[in-house]
């Protein structure tokens, strides 16, 4: 699973001046397509926060972080503010995913097809793994379920490679499961 | 028509588009309404979409997420192995396997018995028009 998102903790900090010999360490985690842009990120938000900008701060260590367990399937919760058209708002959302790449890649293609907003207007305020008890969407809570069971109402008939793939059939294809 | 091949824990599934094609698998979680977690004795543990399974008759009696080797020991005790080969569709799956599989000599071979298997059948044609006349 190749996932656009990925996420990466990133550690800055100011120049060390004659005033400040040590100045605080700052370390972010944040969602980027690649670590330049993760950089970049870093820095808009640390400027943000602090008085430091790029030109008198230093990069001291940018990490990508895997997923512990891509095997489990998890409860992810995502606070995010976002830009409309009209102003700011902030967000809570819940998806269902087994890495939290995953979920955050969902979470982007979601606020663009519902609400119409791009993926630099979205800022991720802070991730969580929820357990079951505490989900308060409908939408994750139906699959809380062991002995969840459901038909397949539409078989896609697809062929097994793009190579084959006709523009005419002989026959009706049949749809049912 | 009411439906009886269900997306359940348990149930087994041929994936029929992507990297793992062919492959019999084991639904082992339902992540949402499209995507299941899916298992089989010779992959990682990992997500499909739904759209890339067909749903196969066979299903085991597993909880939510079994460990490999209790998957392993639930899919012998199920005889998924044999149940599969011995249906219609697992044989049709194999034949075709093996006629893909075929060299020059194999087909040879396969003209020779053709043409002998329709002698005997012209045979006792010959013999039951004979009888009737």
């Amino acid at each position: 699973m190749s996932y656009k998102f990925h996420q990466f903790q990133v550690v800055g900090r100011g120049l060390p001046t004659e005033s400040d010999e040590h100045p605080k360490i700052y370390r972010m985690k944040l969602w980027a397509t690649n670590e330049v842009r993760a950089k970049s990120k870093f820095w808009y938000f640390l400027r943000k926060l602090k008085k430091v900008k790029k030109s008198n701060g230093q990069m001291l260590a940018i990490n990508e972080i895997f997923e512990k367990n891509p095997t489990t399937i998890k409860n992810y919760g995502i606070w995010l503010r976002y830009q409309s058209r009209t102003g700011y708002h902030n967000m809570y959302k819940e998806y269902r995913d087994t890495t939290l790449n995953g979920g955050i890649e969902q979470m982007y293609t979601e606020m663009a097809s519902r609400h119409r907003v791009r993926h630099h207007c979205i800022q991720v305020i802070k991730t969580a793994t929820i357990p079951a008890k505490l989900c308060k969407r409908e939408s994750t809570k139906q699959f809380h379920n062991s002995k969840i069971k459901f038909p397949l109402v539409f078989k896609k008939v697809r062929l097994p490679t793009r190579k084959l793939k006709t523009t005419y059939k002989a026959s009706r294809p049949n749809l049912f499961v | 028509m009411p439906f009886k091949r269900y997306v359940e824990v348990g149930r087994v599934a041929l994936v029929n588009y992507g990297k793992d094609y062919g492959k019999l698998v084991v639904i082992v979680d339902v992540i949402d309404q499209n995507r299941a977690l899916v298992d089989a004795p010779d992959m990682v543990r990992g997500q499909i979409n739904f759209k890339r399974l067909t749903l196969t008759d066979i299903k085991i009696d597993i909880k939510r997420v079994p460990n490999k080797k209790t998957l392993i020991a639930a899919l012998e005790a199920g005889d998924v192995k044999n149940k599969w080969e011995n249906s219609s569709w697992g044989r049709k799956l194999i034949v075709q396997k093996k006629r893909a599989s075929l060299n020059d000599f194999d087909r040879f071979k396969i003209m020779l018995a053709k043409i002998k298997k329709a002698g005997v059948v012209r045979q006792e044609l010959a013999k039951l028009k004979k009888e009737a006349a």
